[in-house]
């Protein structure tokens, strides 16, 4: 397990370079997460993204499908690539500081 | 992360080649995950495997409960009018659980989600088709060849 210096604060990270305590996030990790993912400004649209998983994971347990965070959270398919490119549901799940999503779809 | 020293794949193609629930639904599922790692995405429909992408077809695919092992049941009994449709309403029951999309969705999701998709041309001469008879998210009609063209450095998937 590894560690990482974020936003004045040690982290402890999985072995997929996401955060272990959820309790450890903060919109400031979220900012610089996305830096290190390549996204240099968190808009209002990736913030929907963000809050949307991190309450389907409260009530879940797991990241939603692409399918479900589309339906419900009004952002279509296209602009969740746009969004978070090279992977929205990996990616948006490391800046919204929850696991890698373990569904298929 | 990834748990050894290889390279990670970063481009794949997938052959859709047969025409039932149960052949197309792997390679859709493939090609989104694929798209959801950041992979490039090139998905060719050849043979029967054209149905999933003809836009009167593409609605009323259905699980082969003949000739398929994995029904676990007796050939006649897949035969009985109506068992078809049955395992397929059975079948679909469960995927809407697990969030997997009717098929002309899928399409559109996976499109949306930048794959590419092409139809084989042999096949749509073979069967007389013309571009106009697949839904709007077929990129192109291609030959086999320009499918390795278009394939170059890509992990080819046969499904």
């Amino acid at each position: 397990m590894s560690t990482i210096q974020i936003a004045g604060k040690t982290l402890e990270l999985d072995t997929d370079g996401n955060i272990v305590n959820i309790s450890d996030w903060d919109e400031n990790v979220a900012n610089e997460f996305a830096k290190i993912e390549g996204i240099e400004k968190l808009t209002e649209r990736h913030w929907l993204v963000i809050d949307f998983m991190r309450k389907a994971f409260q009530e879940k347990g797991d990241s939603p499908s692409i399918r479900r965070l589309t339906k419900e959270s009004g952002i279509s398919t296209k602009e969740l690539y746009e969004l978070f490119p090279q992977g929205p549901a990996k990616k948006a799940a490391k800046i919204a500081g929850l696991p890698k999503p373990k569904g298929c779809i | 992360m990834s748990e050894n020293n290889f390279e990670p794949i970063k481009k794949v193609s997938i052959i859709i080649s047969r025409g039932s629930l149960d052949g197309v639904y792997p390679g859709l599922i493939m090609a989104n995950g694929a798209r959801m790692e950041g992979i490039e995405t090139t998905l060719f429909f050849t043979f029967f495997g054209l149905d999933a992408i003809i836009n009167k077809r593409m609605d009323k695919i259905k699980v082969a409960t003949v000739g398929n092992p994995g029904m676990h049941m007796p050939t006649f009994l897949g035969a009985i009018p109506g068992m078809s449709a049955f395992a397929t309403s059975m079948m679909k029951k469960e995927m809407e659980k697990l969030d997997i999309p009717p098929i002309r969705e899928f399409i559109e999701m996976v499109s949306d989600a930048g794959a590419k998709l092409y139809g084989c041309k042999a096949s749509v001469e073979m069967f007389h088709l013309t571009k106009k008879d697949f839904c709007s998210q077929v990129d192109e009609i291609i030959s086999v060849g320009k499918f390795y063209e278009i394939s170059a450095g890509a992990q080819i998937i046969f499904t």
